[in-house]
């Protein structure tokens, strides 16, 4: 039988590769001139719903929550194989915590509609904080399995899932709807198709519309950008190349619990970790170097 | 949530298995206690499971002067769900002002459910909790003795302070090893409560078909030294060094993210942010650059010895010696040296 999954995807700095252009002079990140990519485990998420489609039909939606920017990682999605993707964008969801984002994406699934199964990465690389996926189910009111390792079995309603459970797994089984993060030892995430590629690059949001618009005709006013922007946006739809985009009014979203005023946690300070050289002892890489380091460790006891 | 709650208590969740508790709700406890005390309330731990009675004194002796315990079969195996009902219960009827639970794979899918469900904060992966009076600057209301729950983010380049003004209970995760376990007083004596959780049947969604539980082979926690490869070591074959140098000096093996997602060595050796917390007397970085991440699960130790070619690597900014050189001509002139010692 089809099954129907629902991928929640989302854009990320690349924190774990920290370009040489991206530190400053005082040795902090510049985060802004991080490169914005698919988040890792995001993709393996996506994997394995585009798996259980070829297996047994069915659909795959990818949502993502984010700037405008954030169509980037859905045009990917269409470049791996999805079925329909959809863009929630709104500044009224800026400064969402985990607590309002799960809202928000719940929401949006809910507007979905119909789903079998809802797949998102463990966690993200920018907060890594694991917890929206959990927050997703809870508001759903469905089963959730974390830390996918292997589907190892689908029937009907029920399936059954590898998953890790640090020191070892376990295998569960759960009647569907269900909520599944996965990680990255799950699958390997196939590569865009060329010829998905060739027909998806073209594929724009709105928003992204609107912003080339403002670029290639700054003088022009607001009704004339929205005339052209709507003239864009329908040739693009007539054509299966505009991307979904939603607000927080199309899914029906209670404003209280957005945004800032829907987060109960609030960053009170952050402090940019600044990276010195000095401050340690520097040893010669020769012999009589190291001998002598460890003499020194072992004279401190530091070597029993 | 709950409205915020002054003489609320300080809740450690105790997490065990099998009838084993944690080792991180054993350190836990000692950081919860230290804030019961700086906010002159008593420190609880909440203990769910089937026939664990006798691990309450455990927590007692770590500092609790509350257990909570719920004893019911159908607690013997985790599930979410039921763990969830169990906490959302148990917090909307005692009201504490903060909760804390290990940043366990167990942890991280049930705080985040229970932080849902109460409509209340959770911040994830703590390094430190402290209390404080905060202004919020928004309202220039004064809210004292908050949680401030202290976290590394954006990839470990920043260090974030967390507060949650009044959607209560203050919720957060603290990765096992980076509160120290404090000695075990046993002449502490504590109250064991008895707590009926209503548990229906829809809450046992997951049915458990089959588990591999591997014993923790690697001792990497107890190790007074561990010598731990990276990225930069380059093979799997060349990780070979790493365990020779760990042999001859006694050591534990351990490794950055990237030896492990190169497949070097297994995820159990991974130390860091997304690993095992360690504080050796010992910590030898071979071709270890030292993203924050790692860093942060290593800065602690006692001394750490760098090895790296890249005289810029961030690791040397924690070291307390640094070798610029290559480390498959540094590592075996290390060997040389740690044997002539004997």
């Amino acid at each position: 039988m089809p099954y129907d999954s629902i991928v929640c995807v989302k854009q990320v700095p690349d924190t774990a590769n920290i370009t040489a252009e991206a530190m400053k002079e005082d040795g902090t990140v510049n985060r802004a001139a991080l490169p914005a990519i698919f988040n890792p485990e995001d993709l393996h998420a996506l994997e394995a719903a585009l798996e259980i489609r070829d297996l047994y039909g069915g659909t795959v939606t990818a949502v993502s929550m984010g700037p405008p920017k954030a169509a980037d990682v859905l045009r990917e999605c269409l470049y791996r194989g999805a079925d329909r993707v959809i863009l929630l964008t709104d500044r009224r969801a800026a400064a969402s915590d985990t607590l309002a984002t799960s809202y928000i994406l719940c929401q949006a699934i809910r507007t979905i509609g119909r789903f079998d199964f809802v797949f998102c990465g463990r966690q993200a690389i920018d907060g890594d904080t694991a917890q929206v996926g959990p927050q997703c189910a809870e508001k759903l009111g469905i089963t959730q399995i974390t830390y996918l390792e292997q589907l190892v079995h689908l029937d009907g309603q029920v399936v059954q899932v590898r998953r890790n459970v640090g020191h070892g797994w376990e295998i569960v089984e759960a009647k569907l709807p269900v909520l599944i993060t996965v990680i990255q030892s799950a699958n390997k995430p196939r590569p865009a198709a060329a010829k998905r590629v060739m027909r998806y690059k073209r594929a724009r949001a709105e928003a992204e519309l609107l912003a080339e618009l403002q670029r290639e005709r700054p003088e022009a006013s607001n009704e004339e950008l929205q005339e052209q922007l709507g003239r864009r946006a329908a040739e693009l739809k007539s054509r299966g190349l505009l991307i979904e985009q939603w607000d927080l009014d199309d899914i029906h979203a209670d404003l209280s619990r957005c945004g800032l005023a829907g987060s109960p946690t609030k960053v009170l300070r952050v402090q940019a970790i600044v990276l010195t050289k000095e401050g340690y002892t520097e040893i010669p890489a020769t012999e009589e170097g190291i001998r002598q380091l460890v003499r020194e460790l072992v004279v401190d006891r530091t070597l029993g | 949530m709950i409205e915020p709650n002054r003489q609320g208590e300080v809740w450690v969740f105790a997490e065990q298995e099998d009838g084993s508790l944690h080792d991180v709700a054993l350190e836990l406890c000692g950081k919860a206690r230290e804030l019961a005390d700086r906010l002159g309330v008593k420190m609880a731990a909440v203990l769910p499971g089937w026939k664990v009675e006798e691990l309450a004194s455990r927590l007692t002796a770590q500092g609790a002067d509350k257990v909570y315990l719920v004893d019911d079969p159908r607690l013997a195996h985790f599930q979410t769900a039921t763990y969830a009902r169990v906490l959302c219960t148990l917090i909307d009827r005692h009201r504490p002002q903060i909760v804390i639970y290990g940043a366990t794979p167990l942890g991280r899918d049930l705080a985040p459910r229970v932080a849902s469900a109460m409509r209340a904060g959770m911040t994830a992966d703590c390094t430190d909790l402290q209390i404080g009076d905060v202004t919020d600057p928004r309202t220039k209301v004064l809210h004292r003795n908050l949680l401030l729950q202290i976290r590394p983010a954006f990839g470990g380049n920043i260090i974030a302070t967390i507060v949650n003004y009044e959607r209560w209970p203050q919720m957060a995760t603290v990765r096992e090893g980076v509160m120290p376990l404090l000695p075990a007083d046993h002449s502490r004596r504590g109250d064991v409560i008895r707590e009926h959780v209503e548990l229906d049947e829809a809450l046992l969604a997951l049915k458990l078909i089959k588990r591999h539980v591997e014993p923790r082979r690697v001792n990497l926690k107890g190790a007074r030294v561990i010598v731990a490869g990276g990225g930069g070591v380059g093979s799997r074959e060349n990780f070979r060094l790493i365990h020779e140098l760990a042999g001859v000096v006694g050591g534990a093996v351990g490794a950055s993210r990237a030896a492990v997602d190169s497949g070097y060595i297994g995820k159990e050796h991974q130390i860091g942010q997304t690993g095992t917390t360690v504080r050796p007397a010992l910590y030898i970085a071979v071709g270890i650059s030292g993203a924050v991440q790692h860093r942060a699960g290593m800065e602690e130790s006692a001394k750490i010895v760098a090895i790296n070619t890249d005289p810029n690597a961030p690791i040397f900014s924690v070291a307390h010696y640094g070798i610029v050189g290559d480390l498959s001509k540094v590592v075996p002139m290390m060997i040389k040296a740690l044997k002539e010692r004997k």
